[in-house]
């Protein structure tokens, strides 16, 4: 049954709206410039067509009311897909998804559900300085309430989407602006990825290195390098950080007793930080180094775009903290 | 294109209410005030937790637009909310349970005084951030749309929230999309600890809903009467898909913000006035005066609630606590 159907990662984000709202009439989508327009990353292209002004809906520039609205929505019956356009402007709206969203099921003893998606993007990558390049994705990862998914591929942006559009609470499902044109295969075939595990994406021996989103793609040039000098790096994607499947990553370091844990978030206070607790209380004798920790640094994100490839974290430093990691190259923290 | 707001007058000639809608009115209007007079003493007795606040002078409002609503009608309030979940039919028993943090409240106990639920109701929540509530509201009349059936939404919401940017966003929002949603501003003079004309520049808050396109409307809050035929207007005009309509239902609030408030920011001289036209005391004179009931039955009214609410406060007080594996339930 599997084809070698090679499409891009908008695409493939493309393709789980529309099966999921021809599937599901309760699937509305709402956000700014989606509609006639089809997104500014083009990810709602020819949605209105087919499904009309009443279910791809095009709002004023009110990032909060829309998202409440979605909640609302979802509270009464319908399943809102909400487009943040970049991830910076959901701190416009982070009362409504953070202390209304996450809390509600909650606080209402499960009355009620909220079954909902906000679409963002994040990551930097493109010169779009501070405010258009940040990847808040620690922050909502640490309120409960609310899942956390960030696909690193065109295969996991259609699994992973079709499952967060079915699940029963709210999801911030996080894109990778840098990925949007990237390829990769899809099957034709209906199918969805559970959200929670972990992807285990490269085998290897020698460390473990887990990362999420465009992390992936840094992490294999990383390993590819890697195998140049006889080191052969396992890469984890997480898929998501709510809910953070560790045990994978454990068993992984059973097999490999080292760690590197990459994010382009800024590296303080990051979810590497909480990977790396995790493993060192369930598995420290299973460790022969140090955890290293590679992920952007602490300064917002400057235009210039040779600072900015100064500032987020790069192949290169991947393969830094892995040869520290086997103690072959000097290094802290 | 920015409408005028509308200062709605009640004709005296044209209230044609009967004894038993009087009574009823009557009845909810005690339940509410019983009810949040019986939260103070058991406040006081340290049954709850957090801080409580009522909406005491204010039951006019709740009533007045309550009535006009069906279960499967959807609506949001805020931490004053209680009165308004009465109004659309929550038990009184459960609302206490809720407060005194029990298993059968509302909630399970894990919402508390200012997150009052009742999916049953229609009733999304009240919520703690003054302003939150209204987008959701929105969004319970964004699914009646999409769904074409004639369900409303009604968000309730005090002076303050006007000055939050999500108000002025959902109102937007709501009138583009001519969503079924009436907001109700329970302009009760202040906000929190601050007077509201210290916190605007404009008069009448309605002049807000105004400016972005729909009917605006001010009501004396005081008057159910009033506040009811203006309610029932704007309801219908949702349920016939013309959109939004803006109340702005001028009230004042009896106690402070929230209980052991010493309320410096204002005289007693002012307060003791205030107690002249709250909203109990001015519809028993309008009933008197029009003769349709007599005192002695609007006592008889009134004891009989007092006496139910004060079970019902005593019930949920006995009622078991939840367990302790509820904290991780409820989660996701």
């Amino acid at each position: 049954m599997s084809t070698n159907r090679v499409i891009t990662y908008r695409e493939a984000l493309n393709e789980a709206l529309k099966e999921e709202m021809r599937s599901n009439e309760n699937v509305i989508i709402m956000g700014e410039d989606i509609g006639e327009y089809g997104g500014v990353f083009k990810v709602t292209d020819g949605l209105i067509e087919e499904f009309g002004s009443s279910r791809i809906i095009d709002t004023p520039i009110s990032e909060a009311a829309f998202s409440g609205a979605g909640i609302g929505a979802a509270m009464t019956g319908l399943i809102p897909i909400i487009e943040i356009m970049w991830i910076d402007f959901s701190l416009v709206a982070i009362d409504q998804i953070l202390n209304q969203a996450a809390k509600m099921t909650y606080m209402s003893g499960s009355q009620t559900k909220v079954p909902m998606v906000f679409r963002t993007q994040g990551g930097g990558g493109r010169g779009n300085a501070a405010q258009h390049s940040q990847s808040l994705e620690t922050i909502y990862a640490h309120v409960p309430g609310i899942k956390v998914v960030m696909p690193s591929s065109p295969y996991d942006a259609k699994g992973l989407l079709k499952s967060a559009i079915r699940d029963e609470g709210p999801i911030m499902f996080i894109e990778h602006k840098m990925l949007y044109g990237s390829r990769g295969e899809v099957p034709e075939e209906e199918y969805t990825i559970p959200i929670g595990k972990a992807n285990v994406v490269k085998e290897g021996t020698d460390v473990t290195i887990a990362t999420i989103s465009k992390g992936v793609e840094f992490s294999l040039q990383a390993a590819d390098e890697l195998t140049e000098s006889g080191i052969h790096a396992e890469v984890i994607d997480m898929r998501s950080l709510t809910p953070l499947d560790t045990d994978t990553v454990i068993e992984s370091v059973i097999k490999t007793n080292r760690l590197v844990v990459v994010h382009e978030a800024v590296k303080s206070y990051g979810w590497g930080a909480e990977v790396a607790s995790i493993v060192q209380a369930e598995a420290f004798d299973e460790l022969d180094a140090p955890i290293y920790r590679v992920g952007a640094e602490e300064t917002p994100v400057p235009y210039n775009m040779t600072l900015e490839q100064e500032m987020l974290p790069q192949a290169k430093d991947i393969v830094s903290a892995v040869r520290k990691s086997l103690y072959l190259e000097e290094g802290s923290k | 294109m920015s409408k005028e707001v509308e200062f709605y007058t009640f004709i005296e000639d044209k209230w044609d209410w009967d004894d038993v809608t009087v009574e009823r009115i009557w009845y909810k209007l005690n339940q509410i005030r019983a009810f949040e007079e019986t939260s103070v003493h058991y406040y006081q007795e340290g049954a709850m937790g957090g801080s409580l606040h009522t909406s005491i002078g204010q039951e006019a409002i709740a009533v007045g637009v309550c009535r006009h609503l069906n279960n499967d009608d959807y609506m949001t309030m805020t931490y004053r909310g209680r009165g308004q979940a009465l109004a659309k039919g929550a038990d009184p028993y459960k609302i206490y349970a809720e407060m005194f943090g029990k298993a059968d409240g509302y909630c399970k106990g894990k919402g508390g005084p200012m997150h009052i639920a009742s999916k049953e109701l229609g009733i999304l929540g009240a919520n703690g951030i003054v302003g939150a509530g209204i987008p959701i509201a929105v969004g319970g009349a964004l699914t009646a749309k999409t769904k074409g059936t004639d369900q409303v939404a009604v968000t309730f919401f005090g002076d303050g929230a006007t000055n939050q940017g999500v108000f002025h966003e959902s109102l937007n929002l709501a009138a583009v999309l001519t969503l079924p949603v009436i907001f109700v501003i329970e302009n009760n003079m202040y906000s929190e600890m601050t007077r509201i004309e210290d916190s605007v520049m404009i008069e009448h808050l309605a002049e807000r809903g105004a400016s972005y396109g729909m009917p605006a409307i001010v009501v004396d809050g005081n008057d159910v009467r009033a506040v009811s035929e203006v309610a029932k207007e704007a309801i219908e005009r949702a349920r016939n898909g013309e959109g939004p309509t803006l109340i702005e239902a001028k009230t004042y609030r009896l106690h402070g913000h929230m209980f052991g408030d010493e309320q410096s920011y204002r005289s007693k001289e002012e307060i003791e006035a205030k107690w002249e036209e709250e909203p109990i005391k001015r519809f028993k004179e309008n009933c008197l005066d029009k003769g349709i009931v007599t005192e002695e039955r609007l006592k008889e009214i009134k004891e009989e609630v007092y006496s139910e609410i004060e079970a019902s406060a005593k019930k949920a007080i006995e009622a078991e606590e939840p367990a302790l594996g509820e904290v991780f339930t409820d989660v996701y």
